[in-house]
């Protein structure tokens, strides 16, 4: 059983090795690996980081972004934000939502309520690529799980492909050109060596200091604010991800006495033959 | 199926019951009683790993089916709305997504031990080919699964494997067009592609019916390959195998946990949850990690058709490896030349697993034809002339003989 556990072993490293071996986009720079409190085994989302990140997104992102797989609701649930109901609910009223059509047939405006997923800021894709310089600015509630940081099977076994870091490498990533590169820059494009589709965004850098007051008085230059953002947009991306944590850490319990368990009975019944 | 059974009903509803269907009678001589060799090691113990992967991905994918919507403008988002709305939705689909790995890494342990024991051998052919149908069956249902959620990867895999059929001489277009429903992989397509995602788990649950009747006909081989000779070479399948594979089971969910909870992204790709866009072409286009060494193979032949043609034939060849192995002696444990060359086998798949994973291009592909020239020479060259040449190690007499030898020296040592 030893040699086998040790072919095993092998085998699985060989396994993990086939696993994650994407290959970064080219020239992409990996993210700066700055650390987050909901990572690791145990890690849990800091409530307060998630209120100042939704903050930052609804008064800088939410202006070009659409959040369309997320609900007002869900910043009361547990896992998240940890909004209460009643601040949800006047939240979301202070959003108008066009619904309808009523019984007159025709579409009306109403107060938005905890049930209304975030509004698109633009009516749909073509009119956001339209107003945007001909580039549609991605829905942001998955992007921290399909833009990795960085690349690597085991270094995204051991790190996570660093999709929260991706976001506020992009967020606090803007430099200046050399001038080589200026010269090959796009009209209306800015330069950031941590996107992932070549080192020209259309998106001109968001964020200044002081932009957003927290109601905590948290700081917030920069820095704070893409740290804030990109854990809230770490949370829409997985939003069950304490209980799948804390699921998950019983059910690795449970299994392994019942394999010790299992494993002395086996033992007991197989005395006889060995 | 094998000899008279010896069960004998005992209430007088039993008595009444096995006069009409005696279904009892099959439980007790095919699962309770039925003789097994008594020096099964742990790498047998995957058969029952893969019935109960089995039956896991049908529970999870029954139920996730109820609230999935097969349609392209609806399907990404009722992904997600399962993630997100439905009660355990996000551990449902996380086992399932992770369920088909782990099935494929417990089927290529199997197929490996097989290899190893020359468990395909006289008399276990059929159980073998069985067993080769079960996997194509597999690797079908595990692709058009990962196309329903309708991904970036999953439109963009499902373009390139549906793509192949159009090597196909004359009518390639034609077939292709036919499976696609449409010119394009399109709404038709992900309809299908959910219907026979559905459908064939029961297929596979059939094969595996025809697998388990296969191997209760001759019995489980063992690791030294020799034949059982009578009772004292066997144990009863319960308590001694149940007990034995419950065990290996829940070690197995131990690692099947691990990833579910802990790492339920890790072995699938970041892209596919980017919804579908048949605009924008990814980077890399790269299949599951279970099927990249055929990828590789596929694409180390600069021909499309004999590319296909090598990828297809890389599978099909494991139909007829009973007969291609020449050597009468079982397992590999007393062949020591084939011993090694089974091990650098091994280390060809898992290096054209890593090719296929990487771009097509300089020495990537350099090595992937050596390699696939290696894993067909293994097959075709090497296993047919290793049976005639090499001199294999002496057989213990029998499977008891072999048992008390190994008790005695670990005894001594």
């Amino acid at each position: 059983m030893k040699k086998m556990l040790k072919t095993l072993a092998s085998a699985t490293a060989s396994l993990l090795l086939l696993a994650g071996a994407a290959s970064a986009a080219e020239g992409q720079k990996d993210a700066k690996a700055i650390s987050y409190s909901f990572e690791g085994p145990f890690g849990t989302f800091d409530k307060g980081q998630l209120q100042r990140g939704y903050k930052v997104y609804k008064e800088v992102c939410a202006n070009c972004h659409a959040m369309k797989l997320v609900s007002f609701r869900n910043l009361s649930e547990l896992g998240g934000p940890g909004f209460s109901i009643e601040q949800v609910k006047a939240l979301a009223a202070t959003f108008t939502v066009n619904d309808g059509p009523g019984n007159d047939g025709e579409m009306f405006d109403r107060p938005g309520l905890p049930s209304d997923r975030f509004p698109a800021p633009f009516a749909n894709e073509q009119a956001a690529a339209a107003a945007n310089g001909g580039a549609l600015p991605p829905d942001l509630s998955l992007i921290t799980k399909f833009r990795p940081g960085w690349y690597g099977t085991f270094n995204q076994l051991a790190n996570g492909i660093g999709g929260p870091q991706y976001v506020y490498s992009i967020l606090t990533g803007y430099e200046e050109p050399s001038e080589e590169i200026k010269a090959e820059m796009p009209e209306g494009k800015s330069y950031n060596p941590y996107f992932a589709n070549g080192h020209f965004i259309a998106m001109a850098s968001p964020l200044v200091d002081g932009q957003v007051d927290f109601d905590d008085g948290a700081p917030n230059k920069v820095d704070d604010m893409a740290r804030d953002v990109s854990a809230f947009l770490a949370w829409t991306a997985e939003p069950k991800m304490e209980e799948r944590k804390s699921l998950g850490f019983m059910v690795l319990i449970y299994l392994a006495v019942l394999a010790l368990l299992l494993y002395f009975v086996k033992k007991k019944v197989w005395a006889d033959q060995h | 199926m094998s000899g008279p059974s010896k069960y004998k009903p005992k209430s007088a509803f039993g008595k009444w019951m096995h006069e009409r269907l005696p279904v009892m009678e099959l439980v007790q001589g095919q699962i309770m009683d039925f003789p097994t060799p008594r020096n099964l090691n742990y790498w047998w113990t995957f058969g029952g790993i893969l019935a109960i992967m089995l039956v896991a991905q049908l529970i999870t994918g029954i139920v996730l089916a109820m609230h999935y919507t097969a349609h392209v403008d609806m399907a990404f988002d009722s992904v997600e709305h399962i993630m997100r709305d439905v009660n355990y939705g996000w551990l449902l689909r996380y086992l399932h997504a992770n369920g088909a790995s782990m099935f494929f890494i417990a089927v290529y342990v199997h197929m490996f031990r097989g290899m190893y024991y020359g468990s395909y051998k006289a008399p276990r052919e059929v159980l073998w080919m069985i067993g080769v149908l079960i996997y194509l069956v597999m690797m079908a249902t595990a692709f058009m699964g990962y196309v329903l959620p309708w991904g970036q990867m999953s439109f963009w895999g499902a373009k390139v494997i549906t793509n192949l059929f159009s090597a196909i001489p004359f009518v390639g277009e034609s077939v292709t067009t036919w499976l696609w429903g449409g010119y394009s992989v399109d709404n038709p397509t992900l309809n299908r592609f959910f219907s026979l995602h559905y459908l064939l788990p029961f297929v596979l649950a059939g094969l595996v019916g025809l697998h388990i009747w296969a191997l209760h006909v001759p019995g489980n081989g063992n690791p030294t390959g020799v034949n059982v000779r009578g009772s004292q070479d066997t144990v009863p399948f319960h308590p001694y195998y149940t007990m034995k594979d419950g065990f290996a089971i829940v070690v197995f969910f131990i690692l099947f946990a691990a990833f579910t909870f802990f790492a339920p992204n890790y072995l699938g790709h970041a892209i596919n949850y980017l919804p579908a866009n048949p605009l924008v072409t990814p980077a890399h286009i790269v299949p599951e990690w279970y099927y990249l060494p055929f990828y590789a193979i596929l694409r180390a032949i600069p021909d499309k058709l004999l590319g296909v043609i090598a990828m297809f034939g890389s599978i099909l060849i494991l139909f007829v490896l009973p007969w291609l192995d020449t050597s009468r002696v079982r397992s590999g444990t007393y062949r020591p030349i084939f011993k090694q060359f089974f091990w650098v086998f091994v280390l060809v798949c898992i290096g054209l697993g890593y090719l296929g994973s990487k771009p097509a291009e300089g020495g990537y592909v350099f090595w992937a034809r050596i390699l696939t020239a290696y894993y067909f020479i293994h097959f075709l060259v090497i296993l047919p002339l290793l049976g005639l040449l090499e001199s294999p190690k002496p057989l213990p007499p029998s499977i008891s003989d072999s048992v008390l030898a190994k008790k005695k020296a670990v005894g001594a040592g």
